[in-house]
């Protein structure tokens, strides 16, 4: 493979909001350069996973290369490199793109330009990246493309008149895209002779490859044998393969040299030494210095993760090292809870992320899991002068050693349609948002900006947000700095004992409401008992909410008729196995869903 | 040495299927009832290398309404029984009946076939509510039923009642109570109306029918439970398991068997049995009870007498003490006040039996 003519290759994204199509393309155009043929392919062959394809998002970023014969009869080779779609894996997404030399911006001919559109397009245009637009979904009845059109140049400032109006989905004018790939996206440049440079845009743990870093090589070259050096983790190895990428393999090559994208396979162990955004020298004739703008990625959301079966707590921390190894932004400690038992306190990078791992345990690993609410880190800041990093409730200070409490702020982007601005307004305000302005972006559609604190985000904002505007609002944040809040912890008391899976920490002026809910909804949860169970939600000493449980229904008397005991006794086993899903808290047995339902508490 | 039994035997015919009704039980042709009976008493006589080992201790007959039958056909059935078992002398032996079904011809025959005890199926001496049920008689059919069978000489009656009927109130289960009392039968049966899948209850009064306020609330059938204890206490009535009561000395036998685990033989459609510690329902396979479930049964059916269950015979019967078992479990009851020791007896407290399943259940070992 050596010797590719650097002219003859194009780096390029998809970028787009959710479901606006961009991995439908991804699929077309694969297709298209013959790749795989129609019958090979599975829909959305990027999407890996069971679970991506399912929710129809990108979790981890992906490659591919691809060669296309343009109508000139030259022959390119396409990287196409796939990143993921939310705001969560941003960071993510930001490497993807110092990979890329270019990105195709796709636009949803029916929904036009959205929050996600122009926060991925930002991105696109901060890394340099030459954008091209196309429009989709034009098979739709209810496509404008000439609106959509119009939008890309009002709102975001590019040309699109000629952008390529297609259907992803038919592949009706996907040819159109490819040629333009051709002449609008920019071939890499770089030489192959200076010192190794390479970005580290992804990385994955394979069981016999070992860890497989994804690269894109700004200069130099790198081949079979070439001692490496990780500048930021200073982690060190010696390359054992290096490659591009099928469509869902991996085809070692010769080597890889400036411009090119593609896989390298070394004497790694462990996916924590290949981060994302680091660059990859050679360990015995070093750059200068490494690629700008590598940065450690922090969890930004904490959660307990207990299995519902206690026994299977091994089971959890095997299941959890191994997804750790695919994914370094994942974070685990052991903690135990009086309630729940052993578990995990793991930070994410945002519920999203949250909620994958959470499936991905429990469908590939197959655990039953209960976890407690999500909450941030707060910054405690102590009488002493200590400041804390909280991110279990549990271990929140007496209140008499805390001086003040701070938490997280987002700054959010709403793009909302005119009639549905007011009820956004009124979420944002009911969530703590302090408003930051608003845009029309055309007469009847507006971006709206608010400052919000990240936990009153985290919780079920996102629903939120799609009920009260009939599902037209998307929604984009970043963060922001700490400020200083009015926090308190708020705790459930069950049979007057406190269960500590379910206490988290809240802003004092919505800590009734969300007490009294939760209450509420754990009384419909637990099922009634021998006795009666109050249900209390507390801030310090004081009970602000209150539920009870009434003691079970009087047994039905009924006959035993003819000595027929079976149907007693399977009375009694129904019974009985209804106890088995239950966590005992003092006397009390509650479900293990109670701990997941105060999660997801409705929104009115 | 001769084990004790009894026997159960099945009459699965009824006049008119009740509403609430989901009992083996249906209305039925002369010849079919003979056929039945035909078959009943082979049956009976096939069993005559069983019954060598056994003295019989008490036979109930069952419904359905037993009392359809004529005359002669329990006549037939009884020669059957005594053909093939012991019965001891003193043996309590009781046939079930309706009101609208009963005739002086046939009780002097469950005389000469050696009935000593009576069961009256009453439900309530209200007509209206007789009538939702689905009842074939009326209150005043059944004080006659009632006179004819004391005019008969017989001194061991049951009544049947029914509670949380739909509509019912307190003060009407109260006037049921206590005119039943002031007729002053053996041995009273008071449960509570339970809407069984399948039924025309069900279809009506089910959960998911909505109409569930018809029905007396769980806490007026609290209430009614216990109005029914202090009630027939005033009239001398005590309540020996959790749905029944009598006067002293008229504790029904064949019912506390069921509870102490008492052999049985069921003969007829879909009867039970339990013998040699194995359990099956006619036309289907006995299935060997493992020790692990003979003590989940001693307990959770022995929790149903007032008395409770004796650590003597648990100890006796298992090998090992009731403690050893159920140790834990019985402390956690004790602590939350649901049972309480007495003697060497454990039993359920009134709390305990407010939520009786609830308790019974912690006795099923995983």
């Amino acid at each position: 493979m050596a010797g590719i003519d650097q002219s003859k290759i194009r780096n390029f994204c998809i970028i787009a909001h959710i479901d606006h199509g961009k991995s439908t393309l991804a699929d077309r155009i694969i297709e298209m350069t013959g790749l795989l043929t129609s019958r090979e392919m599975q829909s959305q062959v990027l999407d890996n996973m069971e679970l991506e394809r399912e929710r129809g998002i990108t979790i981890k970023a992906q490659a591919v290369r691809i060669v296309y014969q343009a109508k000139s009869g030259e022959e390119y080779i396409f990287n196409l490199i796939d990143t993921p779609g939310h705001v969560d894996f941003n960071y993510e997404v930001s490497r993807s793109l110092a990979a890329c030399d270019g990105a195709i911006l796709v636009v949803d001919a029916a929904q036009g330009v959205e929050a996600q559109t122009l926060a991925n397009v930002y991105l696109a245009l901060d890394h340099d990246l030459d954008v091209m637009p196309v429009i989709n979904k034009i098979d739709l009845p209810s496509a404008e493309p000439e609106r959509a059109i119009e939008e890309i140049e009002d709102v975001i400032g590019i040309e699109a008149a000629d952008a390529p109006q297609i259907s992803a989905k038919t592949g009706l004018n996907v040819e159109e895209v490819l040629e333009q790939i051709v002449e609008k996206i920019p071939a890499p440049t770089g030489d192959p002779a200076a010192p190794l440079k390479a970005l580290i845009f992804d990385s994955l743990y394979d069981s016999y490859k070992g860890v497989i870093v994804f690269c894109r090589i700004k200069e130099g070259t790198v081949r079979k044998g070439t001692p490496i050096l990780m500048m930021a983790t200073g982690a060190k190895a010696e390359v054992v393969e290096v490659g591009y990428f099928g469509a869902g393999q991996f085809i070692p090559c010769e080597e890889l040299s400036a411009g090119m994208v593609g896989y390298i396979t070394a004497s790694l162990k462990n996916v924590k030494d290949t981060r994302v955004g680091d660059t990859i020298t050679n360990a015995a004739s070093p750059c200068d210095e490494p690629l700008p703008g590598y940065k450690k990625v922090n969890p930004m959301v904490y959660c307990g993760m207990y299995p519902a079966d206690g026994a299977k707590y091994p089971d959890l921390r095997d299941a959890l090292e191994k997804l750790r190894l695919n994914d370094a932004s994942l974070q685990f400690e052991p903690e135990t809870s009086v309630a729940l038992g052993f578990g995990f306190r793991c930070g994410f990078l945002g519920l999203l992320h949250l909620e994958i791992i959470q499936e991905r345990l429990e469908r590939e690993y197959n655990l039953d899991l209960v976890t407690t609410a999500p909450g941030v880190i707060y910054k405690v800041h102590k009488t002493n002068g200590e400041v804390i990093e909280l991110t279990n409730p549990t271990n929140l200070p007496d209140p008499s050693e805390i001086e003040y409490m701070e938490e997280p702020m987002v700054k959010a982007e709403i793009m909302v349609t005119s009639e549905f601005i007011g009820a956004i307004m009124d979420l944002c305000q009911e969530r703590r948002g302090v408003y930051d302005g608003m845009e029309y972006i055309e007469e009847t559609r507006a971006v709206l900006r608010y400052h919000l604190p990240l936990n009153e985000i985290i919780y079920d904002f996102f629903d939120a947000l799609k009920s009260r505007s009939r599902g037209y609002a998307s929604f984009d944040y970043e963060m922001d700095e700490y400020v200083q809040s009015n926090l308190v912890k708020l705790d459930i008391l069950i049979n007057k004992e406190e269960v500590d899976a379910l206490s988290f920490i809240i802003h004092a002026d919505t800590a009734y409401e969300r007490g009294r809910k939760m209450c509420e909804k754990l009384k419909e949860e637990i099922p009634r008992q021998l006795f009666e169970i109050p249900i209390q939600a507390a801030i310090g000493s004081k009970i602000i909410a209150r539920e009870t449980v009434k003691a079970m229904r009087k047994d039905v008397l009924a006959k035993c008729y003819g000595g027929d005991i079976s149907r007693k006794r399977k009375l009694l086993e129904k019974q009985k196995e209804g106890k088995k899903r239950m966590r005992q808290v003092g006397n009390v047995e509650i479900p293990q869903k109670a701990f997941m339902s105060v999660l997801k508490l409705d929104d009115k | 040495m001769m084990r004790p039994l009894e026997l159960y035997i099945h009459i699965p015919f009824c006049v008119r299927k009740c509403q609430y009704c989901d009992f083996l039980s249906a209305p039925s042709t002369k010849e079919e009832r003979q056929e039945y009976v035909e078959g009943l008493c082979r049956q009976i006589r096939s069993y005559g290398e069983t019954a060598k080992a056994y003295r019989v201790v008490s036979i109930f007959v069952g419904g359905g309404t037993p009392s359809i039958l004529e005359a002669g056909q329990i006549l037939d059935i009884f020669a059957a029984v005594y053909d093939t078992f012991a019965v001891e002398a003193e043996a309590e032996i009781t046939i079930e009946m309706n009101p609208g079904t009963v005739t002086e011809e046939k009780l002097a025959a469950y005389k000469r076939a050696g009935i000593n005890r009576l069961s009256i199926g009453l439900q309530s001496a209200k007509n209206d509510e007789l009538k939702l049920l689905g009842r074939i008689h009326t209150y005043e059919e059944f004080l006659r039923t009632y006179e004819l069978a004391r005019e008969a000489g017989y001194r061991n009656i049951n009544v049947d009642l029914m509670s949380a009927i739909p509509g019912q109130t307190v003060e009407g289960w109260e006037e049921t109570l206590r005119k039943t009392a002031e007729l002053r039968p053996e041995h009273i049966s008071a449960y509570s109306l339970i809407i069984e899948e399948g039924t025309p209850f069900y279809e009506k009064y089910g959960v998911r029918k909505g109409s569930t306020r018809e029905l007396p609330g769980e806490e007026e059938e609290r209430q009614m439970y216990r109005r029914t204890k202090s009630i027939l206490e005033e009239y001398g009535y005590h309540r020996y398991e959790i749905s029944n009561y009598a006067l002293p000395g008229y504790e029904c036998r064949h019912n506390l068997g069921y509870w102490d685990r008492t052999e049985y033989l069921g003969i007829g459609a879909g009867a039970a049995s339990l013998m040699d510690n194995r359990r099956w329902n006619d036309g289907g396979e006995p299935a060997a009870l493992s020790r692990t479930e003979q003590m989940e049964e001693c307990m959770f059916l022995g929790l149903r007498k007032t008395e409770g269950v004796s650590k003597a015979r648990f100890e006796a019967e298992f090998g090992c003490s009731m403690e050893s078992v159920y140790g834990g479990v019985l402390e956690r009851m004790y602590g939350l006040g649901m049972m309480e020791e007495a003697g060497e007896y454990v039993r359920l407290t009134e709390r305990g039996i407010d939520v009786s399943n609830g308790v019974m259940c912690e006795f099923l070992i995983d």
